[in-house]
C-alpha cells in the first residue's frame, strides 16, 4: 500500500521514449499534464479531457492508452511512448509518420499524435489490417479536417510496404 | 476539467482495498481503469476525498473459468475480449466488447468497472444482466452476491454499499442448445448505444435484455415465440420501458429500434438454432 496526501508533490518516475524521466505533481494530476509540463512532452495533445476525442493517446508498457483518463501518480515506474519517440532524435520520420505526410494524412495536425500512437500500436498486433480494422481503429480518435481518407490510406500503405519488406 | 484534489493510495490487494474502503467508506471511490471515474472527476461531477486505486492489485487482476466466467475487479475489457474460447463460453460477450467504446479504452478499462458505473446504455451491464450474472461484493463485513437485477437499482445506481468492493462479477457460460446475440444503434461505433438489445434463445425459451432506453437493463423473458406473437411481445415490451426524449434521439424512434432489431435479432437466433 502507498499512500498519496493531496496537498503534497510526489515523486514519479517514467522511462519515456526509452530514457529515464521523473518530477514531483500532486494526486491529482492527470498524466497528459504531467507528460506536457513536467516532462515537456508537448505532443501530446489535451482534447476532450473526457476519452472521447483521443488527442491524447500514449502508449504505456507498449500499449495504447488516454493520457487525461490516467493520473501521473498511476502510472509511477512505467514505460511511457509519445509521438516524440517515434522518430530517433535528429533522425528521419519513421516509415508512418512519412506515410501521413505522403497521403496528406493531417491538415491542423492536432488529433495527429494520437492517431500516430494508436496506429504504431495497431500494427504491431495486425500486421496485415483491412480498411475496416483500421476505421474500427480511427473511431477511438476524432479528426475534423481530413474526413479520414487519407488517414486509412496513410496507415494501409505502411501495413503493405512492412509487409513486403518482411516477405 | 481537473479534479479537485483527494488523497490517493495505491492498494496492493483486494484485502488492502477492502480495509481502505472500510476506513473511507462514502469519502472514498474505487479506481480501477478510470475510463469512467476518471471522466466523471475531470468534470467535478463526483470530488471523492479519496482514491483507492486497484489496478496494481494482482490477486484482483484475473479471468477464471469455473463453469462461470469469473472477472475480477482488476481485469480489463481487452483481457476478457482475449480470454480464450470467450466465442464459444460466453458468444454474448464476444459480441458484445468490440461495441464498448474503443480499444484504447478498453486497453485499461475494466469490466467491473462498467458495472460498478451502471450506465443505462452500457454494454457490459446490459450483458450481465440478460445472462442472470451476478456481482460479487467483499467487505470487512464479508462476501455476498447480488444477481443483476438486484444489484443494478437505477441510472448510475447500484446496491452495492459504501464499504464494498466489487470483487469480481460472474458471468454463466453458454448452456447447450442455446444460442447468444447482439446488435446495438449508436451515433457511432464505440458510443454510447441508443439502443442495445442481448439475447438468448434456448428450445423452450427467449430472453430479450434491452439497454439505452429504461434506467437500468431490462430483461423480458418469453417463452419461444414467433411471428405475429413475437411482434406484440416486442411492440409491448417497447412501451413498458418508459422510453424518453433525449438529445441523441426520440422515444418514438428508440420504441422502434425495440421493435425492429428485436425482431430481426430473435428471428436470426431462431433460425440458426433450428438450422
Amino acid at each position: 500500500m502507498k499512500r498519496f496526501e493531496r496537498e503534497g508533490q510526489h515523486r514519479v518516475d517514467v522511462t519515456l521514449n526509452g530514457e529515464r524521466a521523473g518530477a514531483h505533481c500532486e494526486p491529482r494530476m492527470l498524466l497528459s499534464d504531467f507528460l506536457r509540463q513536467q516532462l515537456g512532452a508537448t505532443g501530446v495533445h489535451v482534447g476532450c479531457e473526457h476519452g472521447v476525442c483521443g488527442a491524447c493517446t500514449v502508449r504505456i508498457d507498449g500499449v495504447a492508452q488516454r493520457s487525461c483518463l490516467t493520473l501521473a501518480v498511476a502510472a509511477d515506474g512505467r514505460t511511457i511512448d509519445t509521438v516524440e519517440g517515434l522518430a530517433p532524435a535528429g533522425q528521419e520520420l519513421s516509415d508512418l509518420q512519412q506515410a501521413f505526410r505522403r497521403h496528406h494524412a493531417l491538415q491542423c495536425g492536432f488529433c495527429t499524435p494520437g492517431i500516430l500512437m494508436s496506429a504504431a500500436e495497431f500494427l504491431e498486433r495486425v500486421p496485415h489490417p483491412d480498411e475496416a480494422q483500421v476505421r474500427d481503429l480511427l473511431s477511438g480518435h476524432l479528426c475534423r479536417c481530413t474526413g479520414y481518407t487519407n488517414i486509412v490510406r496513410a496507415i494501409l500503405d505502411v501495413a503493405r510496404a512492412r509487409g513486403a519488406e518482411r516477405a | 476539467m481537473k479534479p479537485a484534489a483527494f488523497d490517493y493510495i495505491r492498494a496492493d490487494s483486494a484485502d488492502e482495498a477492502v480495509a481502505l474502503l472500510a476506513e473511507y467508506g462514502d469519502d472514498a471511490r474505487v479506481l480501477a481503469g478510470g475510463q469512467s471515474l476518471m471522466a466523471v472527476l475531470n468534470m467535478r461531477l463526483a470530488q471523492p476525498k479519496a482514491l483507492i486505486d486497484i489496478h496494481r492489485a494482482s490477486d484482483l487482476n484475473r479471468i477464471e473459468d469455473d463453469g462461470a466466467l469469473r472477472v475480477r475487479a482488476a481485469a480489463t475489457q481487452a483481457a476478457l475480449m482475449r480470454y480464450a474460447g470467450l466465442e464459444h463460453k460466453a458468444p454474448l460477450l464476444a459480441q458484445a466488447l468490440p461495441h464498448l467504446g474503443h480499444f484504447q479504452t478498453r486497453n485499461r478499462g475494466t469490466v467491473c468497472g462498467s458495472v460498478a458505473h451502471a450506465d443505462p446504455s452500457a454494454e457490459l451491464p446490459l450483458c450481465l444482466a440478460t445472462l442472470d450474472g451476478e456481482v460479487v461484493l467483499r467487505s470487512k463485513r464479508g462476501r455476498r452476491s447480488l444477481k443483476a437485477r438486484m444489484f443494478f437499482t437505477g441510472m448510475l445506481q447500484t446496491a452495492r454499499e459504501p464499504d464494498e468492493l466489487i470483487e469480481e462479477v460472474r458471468f454463466p457460460r453458454l448452456s447447450t442448445g442455446e444460442r447468444q446475440g447482439f446488435v446495438e444503434v449508436s451515433m457511432r461505433h464505440g458510443d454510447f448505444a441508443i439502443v442495445a438489445l442481448a439475447a438468448v434463445v434456448s428450445r423452450e425459451a427467449v430472453r430479450l435484455g434491452v439497454g439505452g432506453v429504461a434506467d437500468r437493463p431490462t430483461v423480458a423473458h418469453w417463452p419461444r415465440l414467433e411471428g405475429a406473437a413475437l411482434d406484440d411481445a416486442l411492440n409491448q415490451l417497447a412501451w413498458e420501458l418508459g422510453a424518453q426524449d433525449d438529445h441523441h434521439a426520440s422515444a418514438v424512434y428508440r420504441r422502434h429500434l425495440v421493435r425492429t432489431l428485436g425482431r430481426q435479432l430473435i428471428s436470426r437466433l431462431l433460425r440458426e438454432q433450428d438450422a
